[in-house]
């Protein structure tokens, strides 16, 4: 944000009130000004380059003289070995149906996790019978790690893909739920009141108060679901499946094929981030009214 | 600061004989057993329509309590209130509420919170909105309605508060301590356009606050709570000239009220304070 905005949102304490009128003139800021990066943010770009490719030496340094101290490096491929693998993969069609497979159980499991847990941590903030229902299968199975279901979910389910999907799912759901649930419990009272003094129904304070008031904690929530679903996802895809990057990546291992092992670590990695950012974005329009508060 | 003079009271609005407050015999409890705690003593007020009434008392007397029975927050334990002879039984669009802490609905801008009340009594969007300009127009709020309320300065938002809830067209506004967050000025300003607004409007203001002041500057007749269990201990009726100003501070009348206010309120929190420390 423009500094000029900053200024105009902090007036001077004193003067807060004869000043307000006067507030009208100034300029909403320009939609570019967010895109525009600022002296701080270049610095911090430049550092962030300077720093990963001190590391990227560092990393080549210890593989080029076969570092072997305690850690054993003269197994791991080093940073051009990596780079011309991927170069060499991102060429071939099997490496991208490996990403479209885990991307496609991505879309459809924390699909399902998003609109089931919002629906079920509604519920459960605004009822108290289904809270206290829920609640116990809750404290039963979310400690449960993705991984500790796969036996059973290969068993239950008809086909590996829905086993997986429904690990990945597992994972995602439950931090959706609990922030969802904390979100609709942190309902201000005062504004249920307000509402309902205005002429709300139920069904309006629901729309109008508490699924708003709930929705920082419902994005993070998303975001945090995200997260665990491609942890949960890699577990199952090393333990069963054909497809799928993390299929690729212990399969690398298997083939003693080092370089793909760390190709598929840094896919993984760049994928989450890709979802973890996407999230974001999409949740972003909804806090509008919280971005300008700061 | 306000827009008062220009503004045009809607139809229907002012001296239309609504907005009779009664309260009968009501005692307000919370809990049970050993947590059972009595906020409201048995109560009994008859408020006229039109009426500027101030509920005053120390703090934690209840007398938010008893404005949240009139409003249908909570239900009293016994008695009943009633509003031009029917009973309170929950909220209503017709008791207008405006609370101490700032409550628009943070994630709706200013002329959406305003048009809130109208939409929900079944106004179309357009309707709504020419509702919503207008009492923001009223307060003197109208160019600021694609503000979030977080934009607003403290004062700025109690008055959108006020213009919502007089955008219901209610025949009873309730006020908890509107001003009690707010600086010396900005509380002096309000409160003289809280006065014009009542005027012009002729609706029955209920009004709770623990400022003397402001209770006697305000109000035509200041009901004194004693220290919990609440009950109304005094019925003063505050004879003082309208239009009143500011300057009316300076006067002996208002004087003598103030004393009257304060020594009754001294009694009761030396009470309340030997209750605390038996």
């Amino acid at each position: 944000m423009s500094t000029a905005l900053k200024a105009s949102e902090k007036p001077d304490p004193i003067k807060a009130e004869v000043s307000e009128e006067v507030v009208v003139t100034v300029p909403e800021p320009s939609v570019f000004s967010n895109f525009a990066p600022t002296r701080q943010q270049i610095g911090g770009i430049g550092m962030a380059v300077l720093s990963l490719t001190v590391g990227i030496l560092l990393w080549h340094i210890v593989t080029a003289v076969n570092l072997d101290f305690y850690i054993n490096f003269s197994n791991v491929p080093s940073p051009a070995k990596v780079f011309f693998a991927f170069y060499d993969h991102i060429q071939t069609s099997i490496f991208w149906t490996h990403i479209g497979v885990s991307m496609r159980r991505i879309l459809i499991s924390y699909s399902l996790a998003a609109v089931l847990g919002i629906a079920i941590g509604l519920i459960m903030g605004r009822s108290r019978i289904a809270r206290a229902f829920i609640m116990p299968y809750i404290e039963v199975v979310r400690p449960i790690p993705a991984v500790a279901w796969i036996p059973l979910a290969i068993l239950m389910w008809p086909t590996e893909e829905s086993s997986i999907i429904y690990i990945t799912f597992l994972g995602a759901l439950f931090p959706i739920v609990l922030n969802t649930l904390h979100g609709a419990e942190q309902t201000p009272e005062v504004l249920v009141r307000a509402v309902q003094s205005l002429g709300a129904s139920k069904f309006n304070v629901f729309v109008h108060v508490v699924i708003p008031a709930a929705l920082p904690s419902i994005a993070a929530g998303l975001a945090i679901g995200m997260g665990v679903s491609w942890f949960s996802l890699l577990a199952g895809e090393i333990i069963s499946g054909q497809y799928g990057i993390g299929y690729f990546t212990w399969d690398a291992y298997s083939l003693i094929n080092y370089q793909d092992i760390v190709v598929g670590m840094l896919v993984i990695g760049a994928l989450g981030t890709g979802c973890t950012a996407a999230v974001k974005l999409m949740t972003k329009p909804m806090l509008k009214w919280q971005k300008r508060t700061r | 600061m306000l827009d008062v003079l220009k503004f045009k009271a809607p139809q229907g609005a002012g001296d239309h004989g609504k907005g009779q407050v009664d309260i009968n015999e009501v005692t307000i409890t919370f809990g049970k057993g050993n947590d059972l705690y009595q906020a409201v003593e048995t109560t009994s007020i008859s408020i006229k329509a039109g009426e500027f009434v101030c509920i005053l008392g120390p703090s934690g007397c209840g007398k938010s309590t008893l404005l949240n029975s009139i409003a249908g927050y909570v239900e009293p334990t016994t008695g009943e209130v009633t509003v031009d002879g029917e009973i309170v039984d929950g909220p209503s669009p017709d008791r207008g509420m405006v609370f101490q802490q700032y409550s628009l609905l943070p994630w709706k801008t200013v002329y959406e919170n305003v048009a809130f009340g109208p939409k929900m009594a079944g106004h179309s969007r357009t309707e709504a909105g020419s509702i919503a300009n207008t009492f923001l127009g009223l307060v003197g709020l109208k160019k600021f309605g694609s503000r979030y309320p977080s934009e607003l300065s403290g004062g700025m938002q109690q008055r959108v508060g006020i213009a919502r809830a007089l955008a219901n067209y209610p025949s009873v506004l309730l006020m908890d301590e509107p001003f009690g967050a707010l600086d010396a000025q900005t509380r002096l300003m309000m409160q003289e356009s809280l006065l014009e607004i009542w005027q012009k409007f002729g609706i029955t203001v209920v009004f709770v606050t623990h400022d003397v002041d402001e209770a006697v500057f305000l109000a035509d007749r200041v009901l004194i709570m004693s220290a919990a269990p609440g009950r109304i201990i005094e019925d003063l009726k505050v004879n003082l000239p309208r239009p009143r100003t500011t300057d009316l501070a300076a006067t002996s009348e208002y004087m003598t009220a103030r004393q009257f206010c304060l020594d009754t309120i001294k009694s009761e929190s030396r009470k309340a304070f030997a209750e605390q420390n038996k």
